[in-house]
């Protein structure tokens, strides 16, 4: 494979498969899960239709194959449908991924004739009230009828639920909302502590019980519904003892790119110091990919430390997740901390046995943050002066 | 004789809903891509794969991978590849 460096002291790097285009971090949401970069509000402008068409193009002939629309709210732009239809052409497999805000008949008409393969819809809660709470607007009526156009045009019915300690035990009426609204695919995706979610981890992460009952509920449900509705549970990470494998390894299949026409191995890599992250608009995506130091950094294992570094299972989890290790313990080539052999596992314990007490118990208790420019501006200005990891 | 359990030498395969059928010269491989994956195959999976187009029967399909590659009985394989792509919900029985 063609890498443009010597081959000796690189691990082979094959072609990407996933690009994840955030085309905007406009949101008309303020989820308090959201992933999000914290300070999107400092990024750049945003790429031009011209500027992703060249993304799109380039990323297609070093071999991704996977395409992802995604944000912020990626219906925010008014151009979706034009770069939908390039991806298509492409021979991409386009994904939208989308609150469902801003999709109307005349929109989804267009992306389906552009050839839009597959439209993944998020739901915050079963419950209206709940479901506004959290995004702090009011869009449930509104996500209702836009899964009814879904079906209307012939996607399959894909929701997206993301799970957390004030909905998690309404897993079962989430499930019965799902199966109400003709969900083929249901994914229950337990929040993952990155972003916003990361500032509100206090609010978010579940007792070890709530979870318990969330995925007897879930099975119970899984049981009842049969083959007609795939439900995928994912746990979250906190309680796993073992590190997910977090972009499949770092530079190995993952492209993301984000508003400004920055390219990332994943979408938080960003926040890491001392890397540089190429800009699309300046480099090509096939020097991005293989010859960019910031997509090299922590390619195969050479930057390792212990506990990974002689571990049997770094081929399987890549020693986790980088960005999750900078950001609790403010070295990125540490273990992550979630696996229970790294020596910085005390920072998930302490936080997981945080959780099990209630709020009001707690001594302090952070207040809760929307995911706004107000609040990215805030965070920004700390994150200046302080890492943004809760005590 | 019914080529398997599940299916017989008349049946007509088409690919499963949402489910695209390519070649990937990245990979040098035909490809199925579904919702967020993909599954790449193998040359003669490609073949196979290339000839379900929701109106080629079971055996017409081996028949005319026999005359593009002749002196080989290739009924077996088709058949067992057919029955893994159905079982993994690749392809769906088009109905009559």
């Amino acid at each position: 494979m063609e890498t443009g460096g010597s081959a000796s002291s690189r691990p082979e790097v094959k072609n990407p498969l996933w690009l994840l285009a955030e085309v905007t971090y406009k949101c008309p949401l303020h989820c308090v899960f959201c992933y999000n970069p914290v300070d999107y509000t400092r990024f750049g402008p945003e790429l031009s239709t011209d500027e992703w068409l060249k993304v799109l193009r380039e990323s297609r002939e070093i071999g991704a194959t996977q395409l992802g629309f995604s944000g912020g709210e990626p219906l925010v732009r008014d151009d979706l449908e034009i770069l939908v239809a390039e991806a298509r052409k492409l021979g991409y497999y386009t994904n939208l991924i989308t609150s469902g805000v801003g999709l109307n008949e005349k929109r989804i008409a267009a992306f389906k004739e552009g050839g839009l393969d597959h439209i993944q819809l998020s739901f915050q809660d079963s419950t209206r009230e709940m479901n506004d709470f959290l995004s702090s607007t009011r869009t449930f009526e509104l996500k209702s009828k836009v899964a009814k156009l879904i079906q209307q045009y012939d996607y399959p019915m894909v929701l997206n639920v993301v799970l957390h300690r004030m909905n998690i035990e309404h897993t079962w009426q989430i499930l019965e909302m799902a199966e109400a609204m003709g969900a083929e695919y249901v994914e229950l995706a337990n929040t993952q502590y990155y972003g916003f979610a990361l500032v509100n981890r206090d609010r978010l992460l579940p007792t070890r019980e709530q979870l318990q009952r969330a995925e007897e509920a879930t099975n119970r449900f899984r049981e009842r519904v049969g083959g007609n509705m795939k439900i995928y549970f994912v746990v979250p990470d906190y309680y796993a003892d073992r590190p997910k494998a977090c972009m499949n390894g770092w530079g190995s299949v993952f492209i993301t790119v984000q508003a400004d026409g920055t390219v990332l191995p994943c979408h938080e890599a960003r926040m890491l110091p001392g890397l540089t992250f190429p800009n699309a608009r300046d480099h090509p995506m096939k020097w991005i990919w293989y010859d960019s130091p910031g997509f090299n950094t922590y390619r195969g294992d050479a930057w390792m430390k212990e506990p990974c570094h002689t571990c049997p299972e770094k081929a399987k989890d890549f020693g986790g997740c980088r960005c999750q290790a900078f950001m609790l313990t403010g070295d990125a080539t540490n273990a992550d901390p979630v696996c229970s052999l790294s020596p910085h596992h005390h920072l998930v314990t302490a936080a997981v046995e945080k959780a099990q007490h209630p709020l009001e118990k707690r001594v302090t208790v952070q207040r809760i943050v929307f995911r706004d420019d107000k609040s990215s501006r805030e965070l920004t200005r700390k994150r200046d002066t302080a890492a943004v990891t809760p005590a | 004789m019914s080529a398997s359990a599940t299916f017989s030498d008349d049946t007509v395969f088409d690919l499963a809903r949402y489910f695209r059928f390519q070649w990937e010269p990245a990979q040098q491989a035909h490809v199925l891509l579904y919702p967020e994956g993909m599954v790449k195959l193998s040359g003669s999976a490609g073949e196979i794969m290339k000839r379900v187009n929701g109106s080629a029967t079971v055996k017409s399909i081996v028949e005319d991978l026999e005359q593009t590659f002749p002196g080989v009985d290739l009924r077996k394989d088709v058949t067992e590849f057919l029955e893994v792509a159905h079982g993994n919900g690749w392809i769906r029985v088009k109905q009559a």
